[in-house]
């Protein structure tokens, strides 16, 4: 009876994921145990944020992929509207229009297209299955750049970046030609140096320490330096759990939330931070899986989507955190303290089960 | 054959998918490796490096504050600039027994009891481990003695930091403003305007004036430097610079000496005067007085200068020429009697019969000409020489208020005039609209009647009436005001002049403008009412001259009884233009509780043209300030004191 109910339960579930994801939460408890100081009332937040991303995802899992695909439109809709809505009437906050107030509390649109937009675009294409033309890719691009637009505009362009990767990877898995891709980078680096002479000096200058942070030691590129210090005192094996003097002494800003691998390189050393890559891999790797042995187009666009925005997280967060790429507010995924992050991965490997365990019931073709 | 095709189609797309997601792979495979080289390179390759900056030395980021950019008038004279000095300064945390400290060193170095008083003001304001000055301006000597007796005071430093000057002391304060340490609230300004990295190490942030407004030119970029620092916090090494770069030189259009011509006539009276080039739009003299001395803010004020200056009577921390508002009186009367012409009202050969007062129809009451027997037969020139009420009285209800506050609304009145500094205040032209809003009470005719002479709830500031004088001048273009010439890059000493903006161009017919310059040059002639203006001046001046009648004194002030007569007396204003064929300069003068706008405000708009006209520098004499008592009737409309409406400067 026990047995049966517990069989029930878990028929929905991906129990090579459910394994990565349990344990690199665990990992995320331990760090944010130690980066914040110790202090358990982070941890058990935190607790609380990963316990609402399981039962999301649960949820999710036990939802037929077909149930999914019918909410593509709408949602997509609801997002680019409340997108519309924060242009006109968002808060304004750190001079950025990114939030919206709803009376009861405030949302954060952008976060939903996160998924809605790949959602949408993996229907899209679905639905034009097997007849793809230029057009179809048009359109797709049409459908990308509307909200990635309206998030530039707020501006924010970390979360822009990211919507549009993931809307990007289901265009590209849906058979882009590559005269189109190479093209469009061929393109890209030819205009970019007219653009660089249109900006104004202190534009250029932004820019310049986006790309290269050491260049504003006082504010961004504090970060970085107080980062790569930390990750390269780890040595191979790392000061220990808890030890980590950089850490510990408050020289690292941020190390809850974007920073927080420096506080895991630091602690842990090279042979940690292999085996979170490692662990990482695994993840993703399960993700591609699924998406290849998905049974229609709408379920493998939408897995292998899922698993490479995963994927780009996870990079630009560690490429950022040991300064090899700019630094743009993104959380280290399942590590970073945050629920909005920890939500949106929920439901994303709540996507990723249903459907892999819902391939039975859905009609090939 | 169909569903083959079908199939195959499937199975075609699912190959095409599964080459797709594994190029995906591989990129993401690719750069994972990216990522683990790069843990390599930190944690083994370069790892006894991460490790020494970690465990035996820490890394201190310092910033080196630029040099402000220096502050110069049109000629190149010197208004602000920057020198070393040696300061004595104090973080209060990292010292125990702060008032022992103190007394020990004043046994070293002077230590006054207004340094004393300066410092317990700022550490009241600051945080903890900032570092306070004590001691400003030490010299050798005194430097040499403190640091041989360092090892005694630690929390205690010696250092040399770069200072802010005036070396012309208070002429002009108000234009150039001053320079006083960050508070609060400049700090969320710096945070919320995204400058603030910019900020580290630097102490001081304009206030008021050019200092204020050209902020982001002056101060320059925060050069810094990468040390390493011992468990003392002493460097150890520089690992990285990189030089501030100093900030740009700003030239006024200001000339420093029309500027101290117009201070010194105005003496110990209170006013304020601009003075603007009608073609270009530049400030040439902008004066608001009293004025103060803009060093005291420098180090932080002590109370005593503070309460001197703030609770002073003539209040001189308030920027007149700017935020002062003053009902215009008379001076109004050109821009009335153009608005009449153009709109065909009151063109020669038209007069009026004056006996001395004005009625409206159906009603009995009189509004007053200044001359009780009237002026007999007056035309428009004659009513603007002499000044006659009654005539502008009947022209202003024949117009409208509504089309007079619109008409005038192009030379500015009722607007900010869009000096390139920050605080000016719009003044005031009054509309049936605005009254409904502000007193919810509908508006009637005889108030029309008196904004015809510039009285009523019409407000102007100094530098509204300077602009519009400049506006008429230039015959109708009208040209943005500026207090800045040019800007000069400190390092490529690279000249931006800062170009002209016509604001606005006024549809005006020439002959009109004739009749009313023709009445305004009368005014300075015989027969006007600034013949002593005039006089002996060698160019044409139009002009006119105004008065504006002050009642009431607040009721909860307290003003000796030889205060109160003083400043019941009428504020004097007079407005010109020379030479009246070219005009070079247009000037608008305000001598509060001056009396009449000839003799009182007139003579030092006269100095200032003689000056920038023709380069004749006043000779040394007492100052000659009518001390008539005043005839002023009381305000029907009750207009306020511009004491009252003036904005009070906050404690800094």
């Amino acid at each position: 009876m026990i047995s049966k109910f517990i069989t029930s339960f878990f028929k929905h579930i991906d129990s090579v994921l459910l394994a990565c994801i349990l344990f690199a939460m665990l990992v995320g408890l331990l760090v944010l145990y130690s980066a914040s100081g110790q202090q358990f009332s982070r941890v058990s937040a935190q607790l609380i944020n990963m316990s609402v991303a399981l039962a999301v995802m649960w949820a999710v899992a036990n939802l037929q992929p077909q149930h999914i695909e019918r909410i593509a439109v709408p949602a997509y809709v609801i997002g680019v509207l409340l997108l519309l809505a924060v242009a006109l009437f968002g808060d304004i906050s750190h001079g950025a229009r990114r939030w919206l107030n709803i009376g009861i509390t405030k949302i954060q649109p952008s976060e939903l297209l996160k998924l809605a937009v790949p959602i949408m675009l993996a229907w899209y294409f679905s639905k034009r299955e097997s007849n793809l033309t230029v057009a179809d890719f048009l359109i797709a691009g049409a459908i990308l750049a509307l909200p990635v637009l309206f998030i530039v505009k707020q501006p924010d362009l970390g979360t822009a970046m990211l919507v549009a990767a993931s809307g990007f990877y289901v265009i590209f898995l849906a058979g882009l030609s590559w005269r189109f891709i190479l093209g469009g980078i061929a393109l890209i680096g030819a205009l970019s140096p007219v653009f660089w002479s249109l900006l104004h000096d202190y534009q250029r200058r932004r820019i310049e320490i986006l790309i290269d942070p050491t260049q504003d030691p006082l504010g961004s590129g504090y970060h970085i330096i107080q980062s790569t210090i930390a990750i390269g005192s780890g040595g191979v094996t790392g000061k220990g759990w808890l030890n980590g003097t950089q850490t510990q002494l408050d020289f690292l800003p941020e190390r809850t939330t974007d920073f927080i691998f420096a506080v895991f390189g630091e602690e842990f050393g090279m042979i940690g931070n292999v085996m979170l890559l490692a662990l990482f891999a695994i993840i993703i790797a399960r993700g591609f899986y699924i998406a290849s042995q998905a049974k229609n187009t709408f379920s493998r666009l939408l897995a292998g989507s899922i698993a490479m925005t995963f994927f780009t997280y996870c990079f630009v967060n560690m490429g950022m955190v040991s300064g090899i790429l700019p630094v743009v507010g993104v959380p280290l995924p399942l590590i970073s303290y945050g629920g909005t992050s920890m939500l949106t991965l929920g439901l994303s490997f709540g996507l990723l089960m249903s459907i892999q365990t819902h391939k039975k019931l859905v009609a090939t073709g | 054959m169909a569903y083959s095709a079908e199939l195959k189609n499937h199975q075609n797309e699912q190959h095409n998918f599964r080459v797709r997601l594994l190029i995906a792979g591989a990129l993401a495979l690719l750069a994972f490796c990216a990522l683990g080289l790069r843990f390599y390179y930190l944690q083994i390759n370069r790892y006894d490096y991460y490790h020494t900056l970690a465990e035996s030395n820490r890394i201190s980021i310092v910033p080196i504050s630029p040099n402000r950019g220096l502050i110069l008038d049109r000629n190149g004279v010197v208004l602000a600039h920057n020198f070393f000095v040696y300061t004595l300064e104090m973080t209060p945390s990292k010292i125990t027994d702060l008032d022992t400290t103190i007394g020990d060193l004043a046994q070293l170095v002077e230590i006054s009891p207004v340094d004393l008083k300066r410092f317990k003001k700022l550490k009241a304001q600051s945080h903890s481990f900032e570092s306070i000055p004590i001691r400003t301006h030490l010299n050798e000597i005194e430097a040499a003695k403190f640091a041989v007796n360092r090892y005694r005071f630690p929390g205690v430093e010696l250092k040399s930091r770069l200072y802010r000057h005036y070396p012309q002391g208070k002429l002009g304060t108000h234009a150039i403003g001053y320079i006083s340490r960050i508070n609060e609230r400049d700090l969320k300004q710096l945070k919320d305007s995204n400058v603030i990295s910019n900020y580290k190490g630097t102490d001081h942030v304009g206030k008021g004036g050019v200092e204020q407004a050209y902020e982001s030119e002056l101060h320059g970029i925060t050069g810094f430097q990468q040390v390493e620092i011992d468990a003392d916090g002493k460097a150890v090494r520089v690992l990285s610079s990189a030089a501030p770069t100093s900030g740009n030189n700003i030239v006024l259009s200001i000339d420093a000496k029309l500027q101290a011509i117009a201070e010194k006539a105005f003496g110990e009276r209170r006013g304020a005067m601009v003075a603007i080039q009608p073609n270009t739009g530049e400030v040439l003299g902008f004066v608001s007085m009293p004025t103060f001395d803009p060093n005291l803010f420098v180090d932080g004020i002590d109370y005593e200068n503070w309460n001197l200056l703030n609770n002073s009577l003539d209040k001189p921390l308030i920027n007149r020429a700017l935020k002062g508002i003053y009902p215009p009186g008379s001076t109004f009367k050109p821009f009335v009697a153009l608005a009449g012409l153009e709109a065909g009202k009151r063109e020669p050969p038209f007069s009026i019969q004056d006996s001395g007062y004005f009625t409206l129809p159906n009603s009995r009451h009189r509004y007053r000409d200044w001359k009780p027997s009237g002026h007999g037969s007056v035309d428009m020139r004659k009513a603007i020489t002499i000044s006659c009420d009654t005539f502008f009285y009947g022209l202003a209800m024949e117009l409208g208020i509504e089309r007079l506050a619109e008409f005038v609304k192009h030379f500015g009145f009722g607007q900010k005039t869009g000096i390139d500094i920050h605080g000016e205040v719009s003044g005031l032209m009054p509309t049936p609209e605005w009254k409904k809003k502000r007193f919810k009470q509908p508006w009637y005719m005889g108030e029309t009647v008196i904004v015809g002479i510039g009285q009523g709830y019409t407000l102007v500031t100094p530098m509204q009436l300077a602009y519009a004088t400049a506006t008429l001048a230039n015959q109708g273009t009208a040209i943005r005001p500026h207090m800045v010439n040019a800007v000069v890059n400190a390092t490529t000493h690279v000249m931006t002049p800062i170009p002209h903006t016509v604001l606005d161009k006024i549809e005006l017919k020439p002959q009109n403008l004739d009749i009313v310059k023709a009445g305004m040059v009368d005014v300075t002639l015989p027969g006007g009412t600034a013949v002593v203006v005039g006089a002996n001046a060698g160019y044409n001046i139009a002009a006119k001259t105004g008065t504006a009648q002050v009642i009431g004194i607040k009721q909860n002030e307290k003003y000796n009884e030889h205060s109160i007569n003083e400043r019941h007396r009428d504020h004097a204003l007079f407005i010109a233009y020379a030479p009246a064929e070219a005009p070079k300069i247009a000037i608008a003068v305000i001598v509060e509780n001056g009396g009449h706008g000839g003799s009182a405000a007139g003579p030092i708009a006269r100095k200032v043209m003689d000056y920038f006209l023709l380069g004749k520098e006043p000779i040394e004499e007492a100052p000659a300030v009518a001390k008539q008592p005043s005839t002023a009737t009381t305000r029907p409309d009750g207009a306020t004191m511009p004491e009252t409406l003036l904005e009070e400067e906050q404690y800094d």
